[in-house]
């Protein structure tokens, strides 16, 4: 630090030199701010991103790698033994099954729901406000009153949903015992909250496709249906490709449903039937088995990216595209 | 203040935790100023105490006061299991524990193994009280190795059998107490009424809720449980374990269950409606049957079969971390005191843990109208006076949920008797 006193006399000394040094500075200084600046200005998300997202990532890693309860002293280095024994566990299997049938079940109905919800919104109506904010009501709702009420619902004995179902001579169905009976009832509260918030996601796309078009194909003779099916789906792909990806994300991710429904246990069932990977996760969490539960969330984390890519592909591969 | 709900989160993760981390912070601990604290009475204290529930302390802490004016006490209370797993939290962190915490029976497994984390009552003259108490109370509080004193026990949670008298009528059983608990001295000629009920053919309504906790009572009962004296996992090769399981898997093979499992929104409702005629009943879940609100006199209580048992009751305990542990203890002596105890009897119907309370009018004499004057003070306390000690390991509860599911999936005609026996070794052998 102290060198640099010593500089400034010289550079006065020198006298002609100064300006275009001055002017390259400057010159300098403006590239450095319109180059830099933007980043300066996103930095604080991914300086937050890095402490509360990157690095839990590669942390999570890291415990994966050890045995490591929480309360021990030594955290043993045993490379991918976790990992083996995820493999070889059945229980880890079960749950990614019942993931992947949860997700099918829940995601694929309400996708085809939301998108025919959104199109009966998107045209002139009365009270359209009305309507719209009662589609979100769902999703504001607490998922733990959302799930202990259809918990009620699908009761055996008392259940409305089986009482209703003895008008046509079906009896007693014990929801929560079977895999395709809690799967189904498990899919229906995710549907009950999720399917308004993506139909308003897709109103709004919807209402961004020129009206023109829609104009053009009645004087054509296309009838609703046709209509949304060759012009509205195709115009707004972009947005379904999104709505899917976050969806499947939020899919397998699942976590409050199965806990909650029919009685607290993080095994989900006494069959392990409707247990989840993140509900597997938080079965070895409490256990303070940090280095398992870390490497179920990355094999988690693998099966989400695959997953999520792979719709992503076929969304995207879907027939249409008006543009 | 004994209650126990088993089945949720995981009341035996403080184990692996504790088990593991004897060393991790057992630390310095504040030893040294308790006994300078006794030289100097001006001196200020204040003493936390950490509960789950409402104990109806607040009038015995005044008294302390009477002899300890310059100590003052701070009670804090948490939800049940939140406030165990803090507990857990804070001893393996080794910062924020109350100076005296309750332990409730179903954890109080998971802490003797550590008696590094607390202090040991002997130091404070405590072993004194040991002829007071019940004695397989007494052993619960015990640190594993048998070296130190870590709790002093409250109440008990002796065991009964709820029934209702209006069901037992429709099938042609005894109504009267008395005669009921004659039918079922051993739980064969429990499952023997059973089927006498069934063939009795009552609409709408079975024999009992479900076999889980008739599997835990009766393991509960025999004098070795899922922990051997050294505190090594048996349950596998137990035969009171399977002796009970068999006893479990009859009680559906004979379409005696409403398969209800214990503590979940369709249970509490079958308890209001009456859809099954017997539970397994600790004294603490006379209040869960009142909560549901089935009418005074629908429920009755009448002895359990197999000869007394317990569920639940809590220890008062030190954690190392407190830095006053001379009037700590001296506080927790007069909270379990025997004039305390009958007044909290009295006061919150917590049923002693002094054997001597037993004889007093007080207890021996109470009745409870909403369970058609059921003498409760007498059928509780003669169950708990009746119990042999068992050594309670650090995972009981995750032991005992692995054969409870293995039960249900029975019940549920998931899986034959054995493969769910087969399962639920292979659930036991995770949680070792």
């Amino acid at each position: 630090m102290a060198t640099r006193a010593p500089d400034r006399p010289a550079a006065v000394a020198s006298g002609e030199p100064v300006r275009p040094r001055r002017r390259l500075r400057r010159h300098l200084v403006h590239q450095l701010d319109v180059k830099g600046s933007p980043y300066a200005y996103v930095a604080p998300f991914f300086l937050l991103f890095s402490a509360f997202g990157l690095f839990p990532l590669a942390y999570t890693a890291w415990v994966s790698l050890h045995e490591w309860t929480l309360l021990a002293d030594e955290h043993p280095f045993v490379g991918l033994d976790n990992f083996r024994t995820l493999l070889a566990d059945d229980y880890f299997w079960n749950a990614a099954f019942n993931t992947l049938s949860i997700g099918v079940l829940s995601t694929a109905p309400q996708l085809l729901l939301a998108i025919w919800l959104a199109h009966l919104l998107n045209r002139p109506l009365r009270a359209q406000t009305f309507f719209r904010v009662t589609l979100l009501l769902p999703n504001v709702t607490s998922v733990v009153a959302v799930v202990v009420i259809f918990s009620q619902l699908f009761g055996r004995d008392f259940g409305m949903i089986n009482w209703m179902l003895s008008w046509f001579g079906v009896g007693g169905v014990a929801w929560n015992e079977g895999v395709a009976s809690s799967h189904a009832a498990i899919s229906i509260m995710i549907m009950w909250r999720w399917t308004g918030y993506n139909a308003l996601i897709f109103l709004a796309a919807m209402q961004a496709v020129p009206r023109e078009l829609y104009e053009a194909a009645t004087i054509d003779g296309a009838g609703s249906m046709t209509q949304l099916r060759r012009i509205t789906i195709p115009m707004i792909k972009p947005t379904i490709v999104f709505v899917v990806i976050t969806s499947t994300i939020g899919a397998m991710q699942v976590l409050a449903e199965p806990l909650l429904f029919g009685s607290y246990s993080p095994t989900g069932g006494v069959d392990r039937q409707y247990q989840t990977l993140a509900l597997f996760i938080y079965e070895n969490f409490v256990k303070l088995d940090f280095g398992y539960a870390s490497a179920i969330s990355w094999m988690m984390f693998v099966f989400i990216v695959v997953v999520a890519g792979v719709n992503y592909l076929l969304t995207r591969r879907t027939k249409g595209g008006l543009v | 203040m004994g209650k126990l709900r088993p089945r949720f989160l995981a009341p035996m993760l403080a184990a692996v935790a504790l088990t593991v981390g004897v060393a991790a912070c057992g630390g310095d601990g504040g030893t040294g100023t308790g006994t300078a604290a006794s030289g100097a009475p001006a001196e200020k204290i204040k003493l936390t105490v950490a509960l789950f529930s409402d104990f109806h302390y607040a009038p015995l802490y005044e008294e302390f006061k009477k002899t300890h004016p310059n100590v003052e006490i701070v009670e804090r209370r948490a939800q049940f299991n939140d406030h165990h797993t803090n507990l857990i939290t804070q001893l393996a962190t080794g910062a924020g524990a109350a100076d005296v915490v309750a332990v409730e029976g179903g954890y109080v497994g998971a802490f003797t193994p550590t008696p590094d984390k607390f202090h040991n009552l002997k130091d404070y003259g405590l072993d004194k009280r040991q002829s007071e108490y019940l004695d397989w109370k007494w052993q619960l509080g015990v640190s594993n190795d048998g070296s130190a004193l870590l709790g002093l026990g409250t109440d008990v949670g002796g065991l009964a059998m709820c029934y209702r008298p209006d069901l037992f009528e429709k099938a042609g059983l005894p109504t009267a107490r008395d005669e009921v608990s004659a039918l079922w001295p051993t739980w064969d000629q429990y499952i023997e009424t059973g089927k006498k009920f069934v063939a009795a053919k009552v609409e709408g309504a079975k024999f009992t809720d479900g076999p889980g906790e008739h599997f835990r009572a009766m393991v509960e009962q025999a004098p070795v449980g899922y922990y051997d004296e050294q505190y090594n996992v048996i349950a596998g090769t137990n035969p009171e374990v399977r002796k009970a399981y068999d006893m479990g898997v009859r009680i559906v093979d004979e379409g005696l269950s409403a398969k209800l499992a214990a503590f979940t929104p369709p249970w509490n409702t079958g308890i209001a409606k009456g859809t099954f005629a017997t539970m397994v009943c600790p004294a603490w879940k006379t209040g869960t049957i009142k909560d549901q609100n089935p009418g005074e006199g629908a429920w009755d209580i009448a002895a359990v079969p197999g000869g007394g048992g317990n569920q639940g009751g809590t220890h008062l305990m030190l954690p190392k971390q407190g830095k006053h542990p001379k009037e700590a203890a001296e506080l927790i002596d007069l909270l379990t005191s025997k004039e305390s105890q009958i007044k909290l009897f009295k006061e919150a119907s917590a049923l002693p843990s002094l054997p001597a309370l037993y004889d007093d009018p007080a207890v021996s004499e109470f009745v409870n109208p909403y369970f058609g004057n059921a003498p409760i003070g007498k059928i509780f306390t003669d169950a708990a006076k009746a119990l042999k000690p068992q050594k309670v390991g650090p995972k009981a509860g995750d032991i005992l949920k692995a054969f409870g599911d293995g039960l249900q999936r029975v019940e549920q005609g998931k899986q034959n008797p054995e493969e769910a026996w087969a399962q639920a070794l292979k659930d036991v052998d995770r949680v070792k």
